[in-house]
């Protein structure tokens, strides 16, 4: 029987110390799955009904200010070169060349072998230097092979990972191994920041996102994020919005914040700021922040400028005017 | 050698599966048989049975309800000869063994007919189906007096209700001869209670008891009493059943009206998801 | 922080008259021995128009009129025509939607985020939906030729004023009778424009009167001898009083009545949608709702984290203007409402409940309530028996199944109910045991015109939704 006992704890309850429950498998199972279901329709509809709150005006323009601080600019091509990803980075520092007001993206997400090219751009700027590591998009290598990629990554300047969990152990059922495969490349990260990817389209239910959600941050790690990119189902808000949950009673129940970052399919401005809308309402002012909320993205920041520029003017922009990089 | 002398039956009021005197105590005579003149205090006791047996009644399976309905009709059958002495037309008590019959099996198929899904906009499983109101007070019809009092009693418990029943006060014999039948059916204790006497006496504590979910006024045929009943109703709500026309034929199909009304429709959602 | 600025909905799509006159047989009429009353915008007490108050004459001219119109225009027409209007003005519902909800939210008080995507919806769909009734009355399983009833007498309250006339008008209408209906007092401009509408869809005149007034308008309709068929929706005592009102008459009555629904939430509970299901369950229209969950019954061995979770969350509820797209909780509908209101949670917290509320602003001008709670609460406390109709939710523990279910129960009405827990078996267990006529599991406030709603004991009698809401409106 699922039971909320230990569970939607707020600030006011007392802290658990849940550190012991990765000692073994059983207990790993039986603190997941003693974690509350989620009903799906209830969460769509919760996340859509966040979806229709209007923002507008003075609320927008803040609104748009903080999704750019918030993008991981993206880009995770085969063919990625050094100079693609620099011009990615110098756009991150400069979103809109055109107007010095506009503030620096959150961090540049990058494969590990690109990262030294984008560090010489982003060095002492501010803007954080991401890699995905750990195998992506799918995970399936060797332990070693997946840190000594982390380590990499770490040493050519990366000071964030993206790592992916071990979805095939996770749906069957092996928490243990998904769970040590996080602890180890948390440890493999040293002082950079541990972002654990759910691939949250795989996970297939809610009650899954969940568990998840609650398996990578008892591991160690500093953010949850949804997706690789590269599977068909990315980032969605009712996904968000357990995500959400899970970070707001993690920190009730260990005093620990986690960062959250949707990833994929984010495409507009408009989304952006309903996945905002969400953050503020689901856990609110202490997660508006690039410290701990990211959007994983790519083609949104043109959006959010293009919507910045028709607010300060008033003139609707075009796609010719913002750079392609 | 003397001619033997027959042993008179008393003629009694039956609640809650008993056949207790009324504890006032008065009777009055029909048909040379004194019959019991129920009193409000008997009506309330009746009321209290009644509602007794409802969670067992109603809980019971419609295959139990339904065989337990088609059991009275056997007993009725095996009885045949005996309400015809009462002076009820062959015919009458055929009619009423059948309505019996027809009515048991509806207890299993009512609630397919008058529920089932409702195909809503949205991911929900969306299922509407009837329950029994509850308890039940019936003024029997004054004539026929026994297919008018199986044709009122039938379609009220076969759903799951219990009720009281103020029988015809001019011809209450086959009442009490009927509750003899029920009491020999498997019928539950107290799902079937009679109350012969006076209408003007037990009914309006029947119709003014909040205890009491529904009223089946087919029997009042004085239009102003049944229009001061039905106000004494309205104080809880009781679910109404006006008087019967007089021209009412009772050996027509009796269609699933008189079931209906005394059902509740209960609607379950509940969202579809993984 | 993140401030919302101000997003308010334009109130210029609609066009108010400065006064409005009765709808009968067709035409907007000054009433002949009525008087008027003003409608106000419960949200400003800004005086939105002047309004036509019936008299007894006025009443019977409409009454005549639909007669009329029952016996030489409606009741003749064949089921595929009266179709043919019902969709029409489902259609017409459609196309002015958004100049229908912001009046709605003017004169109520609801925000518009509701009015625009709950009640006016709801309200298109429910004329669809009977529409198709209209021609196939002979399949609904009422027999082979069931017949209309004549004229409804039909009276609605303020809390859906538009929602609830779909839910009189369409399956009248579908099943061939010809209604006069009567709107609140203090909600009766949807309905007049509804009176626009129908004569937009051309109509036949008659076939819909609107007689607008106050109880005594309602109660001249419902004893009118010239009806045969009464349905009203509201308050418990005013049901009671017609139902006496047409004892020892032949009218048709179904009543829609009061609430005081226990939303029941078990420790094994979904518990996020849960407190969304709380929340919506009461602070929903204000809390102006008959099948509001007023009672939360949650299992004590969860109800401390169920209720920092509740608290938390309805923190994050926006009291205010009705028009701004982003308020979830609009005005209380009239001063007499809110007194009531005000009335009862003192009641509760002189009882010794412990009531509580989260910061809110609440406008200086208007009807203005906050959203409460009240923990602590026993059966025996009036605000765990008596229908508030605002936004003031009573908390309640129990420790098992039975004990849930033997409260939930232990009340006069039987309208709705709520379950919240991840067991089926036990959902069903719950769902056969809870006497109310609605019940909503892991889900709370779903309304569809499919779906029959009304309620057991003294929450009234019939239903309205679905195929059994064609039963009120037939002779069967």
């Amino acid at each position: 029987m699922r039971t909320i006992h230990g569970m939607t704890a707020t600030a006011t309850s007392a802290r658990s110390d849940l550190s012991e429950l990765g000692r073994s498998e059983t207990a790993l199972r039986t603190f997941l799955h003693g974690l509350p279901g989620v009903d799906q329709v209830g969460a769509e509809q919760r996340a859509a009904q966040l979806g229709t709150r209007s923002i507008k005006t003075t609320a927008k323009a803040q609104a748009i200010d903080l999704a750019i601080r918030m993008v991981d600019l993206t880009t995770l091509e085969g063919a990625d070169t050094p100079g693609k990803v620099r011009a990615l980075a110098t756009k991150a520092l400069r979103p809109d060349p055109a107007d010095p007001s506009c503030p620096h993206v959150g961090a540049v997400c990058v494969y590990p072998s690109m990262v030294p090219y984008v560090a010489e751009v982003l060095r002492g700027s501010g803007v954080h230097l991401a890699s995905v590591a750990t195998a992506f998009p799918s995970g399936q290598a060797p332990l070693e092979v997946k840190l000594a990629d982390t380590r990499a990554a770490v040493a050519a300047g990366a000071d964030e990972i993206d790592m992916v969990i071990n979805r095939g152990a996770f749906l069957a059922g092996r928490y243990q191994e998904v769970y040590d495969e996080i602890v180890a490349t948390k440890e493999a990260c040293g002082d950079a920041h541990l972002k654990v990817i759910l691939e949250t389209g795989e996970l297939a239910t809610y009650d899954n996102v969940r568990r998840a959600s609650w398996l990578a941050m008892l591991a160690g790690g500093d953010f949850i994020k949804t997706s690789t990119g590269k599977v068909p189902v990315a980032a969605t808000p009712p996904v968000t919005l357990v995500m959400l949950e899970a970070v707001r009673d993690f920190r009730a129940a260990t005093g620990r914040q986690v960062g959250v970052k949707p990833a994929g399919g984010i495409k507009t401005s408009k989304d952006a700021i309903k996945y905002l809308v969400m953050v503020n309402e689901t856990v609110g002012p202490d997660w508006l922040d690039p410290d701990w909320f990211r959007f994983g993205a790519s083609s949104l920041l043109n959006d959010l400028l293009m919507q910045r520029t028709k607010l300060t003017t008033g003139v609707y922009s075009g796609p010719d005017y913002f750079t392609l990089d | 050698m003397s001619e033997r002398v027959a042993v008179r039956k008393t003629y009694k009021l039956f609640i809650g599966g008993k056949f207790p005197r009324s504890e006032s105590g008065r009777s009055y005579i029909v048909q040379d048989s004194n019959v019991v003149l129920a009193s409000r205090k008997d009506a309330r006791d009746a009321v209290v049975a009644a509602r007794a047996a409802v969670k067992g009644w109603a809980g019971a399976t419609a295959y139990n309800r339904g065989q337990i309905l088609y059991r009275v009709a056997e007993m009725l059958e095996g009885r045949r000869e005996q309400f015809i002495a009462l002076g009820v037309p062959a015919a009458e008590v055929d009619a009423a063994i059948d309505r019996w019959v027809w009515y048991a099996g509806w207890s299993d198929k009512l609630p397919q007919v008058y529920g089932g899904a409702n195909p809503v906009a949205g991911p929900y499983f969306n299922l509407s189906a009837p329950e029994p109101t509850g308890v039940v007070a019936v003024v029997a019809p004054e004539a026929p007096a026994l297919l008018g009092l199986v044709s009122v009693i039938a379609p009220a418990i076969v759903t799951g209700n219990t009720v009281v029943v103020a029988a015809s006060p001019a011809q209450p014999l086959p009442a009490v001869a009927l509750a003899e039948v029920l009491a020999t059916s498997d019928l539950p204790g107290g799902v079937v209670n009679l109350l012969t006497g006076r209408i003007t006496e037990t009914v309006p504590t029947l119709a003014a008891h909040m205890d009491v979910n529904a009223i089946d006024l087919t029997g009042v045929s004085d239009a102003e009493l049944a229009a001061e009943l039905e106000v004494k109703a309205a104080e809880n709500l009781k679910r109404v059943l006006r008087p019967a026309a007089a021209d009412h034929d009772w050996f027509a199909d009796p269609g699933v009206g008189r079931m209906t009304v005394l059902l509740e429709t209960k609607t379950v959602w509940h969202p579809k998801g993984v | 922080m993140f401030e919302y600025a101000p997003a308010p909905e334009s109130r210029s799509v609609v066009d108010i008259k400065p006064s409005y006159g009765l709808f009968v047989d067709g035409r907007f009429v000054d009433p002949v021995d009525g008087g008027s009353f003003k409608s106000i915008n419960p949200a400003s007490e800004e005086v939105l128009a002047e309004v036509a108050e019936a008299g007894s004459e006025d009443v019977d001219r409409a009454v005549r009129a639909a007669r009329k119109a029952y016996e030489k225009v409606w009741g003749p027409m064949p089921g595929r025509d009266r179709a043919k209007y019902l969709f029409r003005i489902a259609r017409l519902i459609q196309e002015r939607s958004r100049e229908l909800a912001v009046l709605e939210s003017l004169d109520n008080g609801k925000p518009i985020k509701e009015s625009r995507d709950v009640d006016v919806p709801l309200v298109a769909a429910h004329f669809f939906y009977y529409a198709g009734w209209a021609d196939k009355l002979n399949h609904a399983g009422f027999g082979p030729a069931p017949q209309p009833l004549g004229v409804a007498a039909q009276v609605i309250p303020w809390n859906f004023p538009l929602l609830m006339l779909a839910w009189k008008i369409a399956p009248a209408l579908a099943a061939g009778n010809t209604v006069v209906l009567k709107p609140a007092e203090t909600t009766p401009l949807t309905a007049l424009l509804f009176a626009e509408i129908c004569q937009q869809a051309d109509l036949p005149a008659g076939v819909v009167n609107i007689v607008t007034g106050a109880g005594g308008t309602g109660r001249t309709l419902v004893e009118h001898p010239g009806v045969d068929k009464v349905a009203f929706t509201g308050s418990t005592e005013v049901g009671k009083a017609i139902a006496r009102a047409v004892a020892g008459t032949r009218k048709k009555l179904t009543l829609e009545l009061g609430g005081k629904a226990a939303n029941i939430v078990f420790d094994d509970a979904p518990v996020d949608q849960a407190v969304e299901g709380i929340v919506n369950g009461i602070f929903f229209n204000q809390g102006h709702v008959c099948c509001a969950g007023s009672r939360l019954l949650v299992q004590e061995s969860v109800a401390d984290r169920v209720l920092e979770s509740l608290k938390r969350r309805m923190a994050q509820l926006r009291v205010g203007d009705p028009l701004d797209k982003n308020t979830d909780i609009g005005a209380i509908n009239s001063a007499a409402q809110l007194e009531r209101i005000r009335e009862l949670s003192e009641a509760g917290a002189a009882e010794g409940a412990e009531r509580w509320s989260p910061a809110c602003e609440l406008p200086e001008r208007g009807f203005w309530f906050a959203p409460t709670i009240f923990t602590g609460v026993t059966q025996a406390h009036r605000i765990a028996r008596e229908e508030i109709f605002g936004p003031v939710l009573s908390v309640l523990t129990f420790r098992t199944p039975a004990e849930a279910v033997e409260k939930a129960n232990n009340t006069p009405y039987g309208l709705s109910a709520g379950i919240w827990t991840d067991k089926g078996s036990r959902i069903l267990w719950l769902a056969d045991r809870l006497r109310a006529g609605v019940v909503w599991a892991n889900t709370f406030n779903k309304f569809d015109p499919t779906s029959p709603f009304g309620g057991y004991k003294e929450s009234g009698y019939g239903r309205e939704g679905g195929r059994h809401g064609l039963e009120a409106y037939l002779n069967v």
